[in-house]
């Protein structure tokens, strides 16, 4: 009996990594042949998943340096990827600071100090982050261009303003960390105040040092929708020096000039590390995610 | 609490608590002058937002009663300008005509037609420049009759083209006066002229006698008179009606096609729309026209279709995939399940943009890798862009692919709840693998699943990154009055409306967004019920 169980579960597993290998093999497909066409002669060619001919010059064009065709021509690169790279860190790094700057001194208010209203705007926040801004893009589109009138460097086509922008979507980070917060012992804090600590030392000196982890993955969620985030940029950001990569990457794949081998090794050289990060924090964040999802 | 604040304060030093008072009367100051300028600019709703900000942070910085709410201001601050103000303002245009024809307030719509000018016949005068120091000249005018004119030397600085913020072009006013001779120096070389031109063009010469005269060639000024003056009250005119003086035709606005036009001896509108227009409030026109105009009703309703079946059958396909991997990959006897559960979040690991583009490519029906693939096996080559179902079918593959690991993230949370003697219990009475799954795993699931899938349900109504990367909608629905695509979502619609093609009909595009906030409003409070519920 037990003989005969033992046997229907080898071939269980067999079958669940046969399926699993099939699904994965359709699943990682697509990335595969992205890294196999930006090593590909050519913008058009086709080929197979290893590249018969392989050529660094889509690479060469990616990294910002020129090549050379056949002909003899110098090609310059058709977009500064890197630029938009850095745009994009930039803009995510920064709002992303900001962001747990803003979320953390608000978490802390609503988990420990008591004011009017409290209950209301909790509620609101969350009522109110149901609404994507790509809802509202033409409201974005009208305020910027009056902040532009009163007051250039926040305005449209700036970076400061996306960065501004970006600052609205606080909501689910001030859950989140008040969650975190309320899990941490009050006693400690209150024993520093009856020394004389006025509230802001007690959360600078006492709660903060005690709640890096969680702000850590407060920083790299904000970090990556920044980096990742398309129509608000798209609206704000119009000179081709200042978009960032995810507004820009689009231009390689216009139907009138199709640079399908100059886009693989552009996505592949950018999505890597955004890719890596990811990867190193998803352990933390996914914790984050299921926790601020289902707490909600 | 009170108390502890009111000791800190007290021991800091006089001097910074000046320095805090000087500080916040600067910025109360300074947002005073700000407001004033948009208000007396026809920028009521932006004033007003404004200063309630403005005011609110002021009385918080300053009074010891709000030192708890400083610590919530910043953070509720930007979440009201970003989130709240922008819905808000997004139903206040779905109710006026704002658009790419009817961009500007009222009273600058005004200030644009009184600033036009026409240039009198015959009244030219040749111009010519001395310089009088470093960027620093003097205008000399000739009129045919040999009358001469000369300006005090003023500073014609030719604007940097890179300047950020572009550089002003309000009109440099010079007045000039008599003189019998010409300067006893050269004038300025026609090279100079032409580097200088962009400035001079900017000058308004006021001659002795006031007439205005602006640059009309390369060397040459021509007296302009304004083209139209408000109509005096003495004629009948209430300081709305314009008088065209080279016409004498009268203008004036009207305030429910946001244009002035011309009226006849009765004050009745007589004529067509004269550019630029300005928003005015049209009531519920926009909504009128989703609801029964033919030419958007029709791609409305559709696209509203493709919208809902698209949100649901991508929650039902993630949900589908993500269930069933999170239940394989959680099996304990699995050998390599960490490298499994890393191989298969991948797709949401890599940022979406990149992903979408390179399906873009990849479906691409003449260099695509999957069509080369199609017609090495099977000898097909659909047009995945071309065809309205294909094209549909390629958006839910694609957002399947993106979508699954997050469910499967999920239920894998879920499913390490689920305590282990259930499965216990039904293999005694000779339960299977597939069994438990569907009578002990997906019923538990789903009652902690639902909001998610709400949630996720609302994300994809508006999943605009995917639709606007992937298809930009297309291919177009036909006979549609505004874009419109057979692939677009409702977002992508108004996006479209608002920004693509010569209309960027903002009234409108405000007017659908406004039914969407509905729909996603109605989903948040049923999210919000079912997890108080669920505590």
């Amino acid at each position: 009996m037990a003989m005969v169980e033992s046997q229907s579960v080898i071939y269980r597993k067999l079958a669940a990594h046969v399926f699993l290998w099939f699904f994965l093999a359709l699943i990682i497909f697509p990335l595969l042949m992205v890294i196999a066409i930006s090593f590909r002669t050519g913008n058009f060619a086709v080929g197979d998943i290893i590249p018969s001919n392989p050529t660094l010059d889509h690479w060469r064009l990616a990294l910002g340096m020129s090549i050379i065709d056949e002909s003899g021509r110098t090609i310059p690169p058709p977009f500064p990827v890197l630029l938009w790279l850095w745009n994009s860190v930039k803009v995510a790094v920064i709002s992303a600071i900001l962001i747990v700057a803003l979320s953390t001194t608000c978490a802390y208010a609503f988990a420990r100090l008591r004011f009017s209203g409290r209950s209301l705007l909790l509620k609101a926040m969350l009522i109110f982050q149901m609404f994507p801004a790509v809802l509202a893009l033409v409201a974005y589109y009208a305020l910027f261009s009056r902040i532009t009138e009163y007051f250039p460097p926040l305005g449209l086509n700036t970076h400061p303003g996306l960065i501004f922008a970006y600052l609205g979507g606080i909501a689910l980070h001030v859950w989140t960390i008040k969650g975190y917060f309320e899990t941490i012992d009050k006693s400690l804090e209150e024993s520093a105040m009856l020394d004389g600590a006025s509230p802001w030392q007690a959360f600078r000196l006492i709660l903060l040092p005690l709640s890096v982890p969680i702000l850590a993955v407060v920083f790299i969620l904000a970090f990556i929708t920044a980096i990742t985030e398309y129509p608000v940029a798209s609206i704000l950001l119009q000179d081709e020096a200042k978009l960032t990569l995810a507004v820009g990457s689009q231009y390689y794949l216009n139907p009138q000039e199709y640079k399908w081998g100059d886009f693989a090794a552009a996505a592949v050289m950018s999505g890597l590390p955004i890719t890596l990060v990811f990867l190193l924090a998803q352990r933390w964040l996914v914790g984050g995610l299921t926790a601020g999802g289902v707490k909600g | 609490m009170a108390v502890t604040t009111v000791s800190i304060e007290g021991a800091g030093t006089s001097a910074t608590h000046w320095l805090k008072w000087a500080v916040l009367g600067l910025i109360a100051l300074i947002n005073l002058y700000a407001v004033t300028l948009m208000y007396i600019q026809g920028e009521t709703v932006f004033a007003l937002v404004f200063l309630i900000l403005v005011a609110t942070g002021l009385y918080v910085f300053a009074a010891e009663r709000a030192y708890v709410h400083r610590y919530i201001f910043p953070g509720v601050a930007t979440m009201f300008i970003f989130i709240v103000f922008p819905l808000a303002y997004t139903i206040w245009i779905a109710f006026t005509n704002f658009s790419a024809s009817n961009i500007l307030t009222f009273e600058r719509a005004r200030h644009y037609h009184l600033s036009q000018t026409y240039r009198i016949e015959g009244q030219n005068y040749d111009f010519s420049l001395y310089a009088a120091g470093p960027e620093t000249y003097r205008l000399a005018l000739t009129a045919k009759t040999g009358e001469r004119f000369i300006s005090e030397p003023v500073e014609l600085r030719i604007p940097d083209a890179k300047a950020q913020p572009p550089a002003a072009t309000a009109p440099i006013e010079i007045d000039l006066t008599a003189i019998d001779t010409p300067p006893d120096q050269p004038p300025l070389a026609v090279k100079e002229l032409v580097r200088l031109r962009g400035v001079m063009q900017n000058v308004v010469a006021h001659l002795p006698d006031h007439s205005d005269l602006r640059m009309s060639g390369m060397r040459q000024f021509s007296a302009t008179r304004p083209l139209f003056q408000v109509l005096p009250s003495a004629q009948g005119g209430d300081g709305s009606i314009l008088v065209n003086q080279q016409t004498k035709e009268r203008i004036a606005p009207d305030m429910r096609l946001g244009f002035y036009r011309q009226i006849n001896a009765e004050g009745e509108f007589t004529g067509p729309g004269i550019a630029p227009g300005f928003s005015v409030f049209v009531g519920w026109k926009n909504f009128l026209r989703v609801l029964t105009d033919p030419g958007v009703q029709g791609p409305f309703l559709q696209i509203f279709g493709w919208t809902l079946t698209f949100s649901f059958l991508s929650v039902v396909f993630t949900l589908a995939i993500g269930t069933v991997l999170a239940s394989l990959v959680q099996w304990e006897g699995l050998a390599g399940r960490g490298l499994y559960r890393l191989l298969l979040i991948l797709p949401y690991a890599v940022p979406a943009f990149i992903s979408i583009l390179v399906f873009r490519g990849l479906f691409n029906q003449n260099f695509g890798e999957i069509n080369l693939l199609l017609s090495q096996v099977f000898g097909i080559r659909p047009g995945w862009f071309n065809d309205p179902t294909l094209a549909r079918t390629m958006l839910l593959i694609v957002n399947t692919w993106l979508g699954y690991p997050y469910m499967m993230i999920l239920c894998m949370g879920l499913l390490k709840a689920i305590p282990a003697d259930l499965y216990e219990a039904s293999a005694m009475d000779g339960s299977n693998f597939i069994r438990d799954f569907f009578s002990i795993t997906l019923p538990i699931l789903m009652k902690p699943l639902t909001p998610l899938l709400i949630a996720s349900f609302a994300f994809n109504f508006n999943n605009f990154v995917l639709v606007q990367l992937l298809t930009q909608g297309r291919p177009d629905i036909i006979g549609a009055q505004t874009p419109a695509g057979t692939t677009d979502l409702l977002v992508t619609y108004t996006y479209r409306i608002a920004f693509e093609g010569s209309g960027q009909d903002y009234g409108l595009a405000s007017a659908i967004a406004t039914l969407i906030f509905i729909m996603v409003g109605i989903l948040a409070l049923i999210n919000i019920k079912l997890m108080r519920v669920d505590r």
